[in-house]
């Protein structure tokens, strides 16, 4: 997410120190959600460098609140949360970026087809009707039903239900742009099939699907740890922060760290997601933001 | 009008199809012995043979599906595979909390966002506006469920003032079963709040900004008879489609509140059949979820026809 919002800054930009603070400044949004995620991301990739060992049992240390020992405090079964919590990061980055990537990879293929092609339209739309009209929570529960529990199942469960959704951006960016005489022009001239698709359309759905990416990113996050929060998630032996939320609820009333210091570091994290995403919403595509 | 409603009635057919061949599909396409599964890992042969024969999944694929969605479309949802009651029953018997709890997050949610966001847009670019729209971003990113457990937290653990978990039913009462219903009806409005306010927002300024408004301020109009009667009016439908496609996010909400909180409704019947892998239940409230969804997108494209004439014509 830093890398693009880094390349959207020109050249000439990046060159002066100056400059680059005059860019940060006229747009905070991204700077300070990229850092925080900058932030997370080395907790996660560093996490056996900065915390113990997150599935450590110690009875005797059961329930501690915070302190100075136990920054986070520690679980009913005397796991350290401060540790469960930074490899908690991991699980929900990994999941973040590859649905955010995997969604939009798919719903751009289907997309573009959809709308190039009005035989396909048909029948293709319909279909994401049928499977936006399903919950997105209740449908990746279903998946999750019927296979053996796994990070690969959560995160083909929660690609699904986003699908549809990047697909009728990406159709409904084509289909506008169809009509513009700049494209007419091009079929006047002999441009035809991949070409035309992969040239003169595929380059202006690229803005708007980044700006959505970084929402189905955001979503994707909060739905696998809703997931593992009602227990239908990643496998409970897995430190993810909606497994820890979950495993925390029996002793809410006498240890809320460990429900809220998850919670929290989610919440952050999400809010960090979505204020990247609002400040290239407002870079790339100022016709958008003007309508939120 | 009619024809218009007709079409849209017609509409909702495809969608309820796929979504129907999609739920069925489900089951039959996943990866494995889909009776072994549902069975459990200590099931014995004969166990997972009756689970087969319960869910007709001997028959040949087409014979399976017709049957099916005969049976769905006589009403009949299956029986639950451990309890064995029918799925319509077991609904039924859940649809209470879940009813109330979405009315009262309605109630709360429109109540407040749709004010926030005519304040934020009739001072915008001011400290209230910024502090709406901080609210709104922030009402984006806080989970239903870590909402859930702060609101308990401090006003049933520290505060002492309302019940810490559980529903009461109406007839107990009124009174006890929205005391009941409080703290959860916040916690899961808290996106749709921050959702409603910024599009009440957003339109609100779209529509202030044209002459009629200035018109109606220079001839001396009342603020409060402006904003509500000239503005909010013809904002109104950005704001319906949002409440629309908010009840979306409701009904997923509803599932993990009913969780966090205790309360034995829809969303505590799935969650509670997904654990036990009892699937008709978890397929009968599919469908009946997607058939909510579907009905209100309905409402809310029928309803654009009263709200603005010129899509009547």
């Amino acid at each position: 997410m830093a890398a693009i919002a880094e390349a959207s800054l020109s050249a000439a930009e990046t060159r002066k120190p100056r400059a680059i603070w005059v860019a940060i400044r006229r747009n905070p949004t991204i700077f300070v959600g990229s850092l925080v995620l900058a932030v997370l991301a080395l907790m996660a990739i560093f996490a056996p460098l900065i915390a113990g060992d997150p599935l450590r049992m110690a009875p005797a240390e059961r329930l501690r609140p915070p302190s100075e020992t136990w920054w986070f405090g520690t679980d009913q079964f005397g796991r350290d949360v401060f540790a469960r919590t930074v490899y908690g990061a991991r699980v929900s980055l990994i999941v973040g970026i590859t649905v955010a990537l995997a969604a939009s990879a798919i719903g751009l293929v289907i997309g573009l087809v959809c709308g190039y092609s009005r035989s396909v339209d048909g029948i293709v739309m319909r279909i994401m009707d049928g499977i936006m009209a399903i919950p997105s929570i209740l449908l990746a529960i279903a998946l999750i039903t019927l296979t053996r529990p796994g990070l690969a199942i959560v995160l083909v469960a929660i690609i699904i239900p986003e699908v549809p959704r990047i697909v009728r951006l990406v159709r409904s960016v084509v289909l506008s742009i169809r009509e513009q005489p700049y494209i007419e022009s091009a079929i006047a001239g002999g441009t035809r099939g991949a070409k035309l698709l992969f040239k003169h359309i595929l380059p202006n759905t690229v803005a708007p699907l980044i700006v959505q990416a970084t929402y189905v990113c955001a979503s994707a996050m909060l739905v696998e740890a809703s997931l593992s929060f009602l227990g239908a998630g990643v496998p409970p032996e897995i430190p993810s922060w909606g497994n820890i939320i979950s495993q925390g609820r029996s002793f809410f009333q006498i240890a809320p760290w460990s429900i809220l210091i998850p919670g929290a570091f989610l919440t952050v994290t999400i809010l960090a997601v979505n204020l990247v995403g609002d400040g290239l919403r407002d870079r790339l595509d100022p016709r958008l933001s003007r309508r939120m | 009008m009619t024809a218009y409603i007709i079409r849209r009635l017609l509409a909702t057919i495809p969608v309820m199809a796929v979504v129907a061949i999609f739920v069925f599909l489900l089951l039959r396409l996943a990866p494995g012995d889909p009776a072994a599964l549902i069975a459990g890992d200590n099931a014995t042969s004969a166990q997972i043979e009756e689970i087969r024969q319960k869910l007709g999944l001997n028959l040949p694929i087409w014979e399976q599906f017709f049957l099916w969605a005969g049976d769905i479309l006589r009403g009949d949802l299956g029986k639950s595979i451990f309890s064995n009651m029918p799925v319509t029953t077991l609904i039924a018997q859940r649809l209470e909390p879940t009813l109330m709890l979405t009315l009262a997050t309605l109630i709360v949610a429109i109540s407040l966002a749709i004010p926030l966001g005519v304040i934020a847009a009739w001072k915008a670019r001011t400290a209230i506006d910024r502090v709406v729209m901080l609210f709104s971003v922030l009402g984006f990113a806080v989970p239903v469920f870590l909402a859930g457990y702060v609101l308990m937290y401090v006003f049933s653990i520290q505060l002492r003032w309302l019940p810490v978990q559980g529903y009461r039913p109406l007839s107990q009462g009124l009174w006890p079963s929205i005391q009941s219903l409080i703290l959860p009806a916040i916690a899961l409005g808290m996106t749709y709040v921050a959702l409603i306010a910024r599009i009440t927002r957003a339109s609100m300024l779209e529509v202030l900004a044209q002459d009629y408004i200035r018109t109606a301020n220079a001839k001396g109009l009342a603020t409060g008879r402006v904003l509500l009667l000239h503005a909010l009016k013809n904002a109104s439908v950005p704001i319906v489609t949002v409440i629309g496609i908010g009840i979306a996010l409701l009904i997923s909400g509803v599932v993990i509140t009913e969780t966090v909180f205790n309360i034995p409704g829809l969303g505590r019947l799935t969650v509670d059949a997904v654990l036990k892998r009892d699937y008709p239940i978890v397929q009968g409230l599919i469908l009946v979820f997607a058939a909510t969804k579907v009905i209100i997108n309905l409402l809310i494209d029928l309803s654009y026809a009263f709200l603005d004439p010129r899509i009547r014509h």
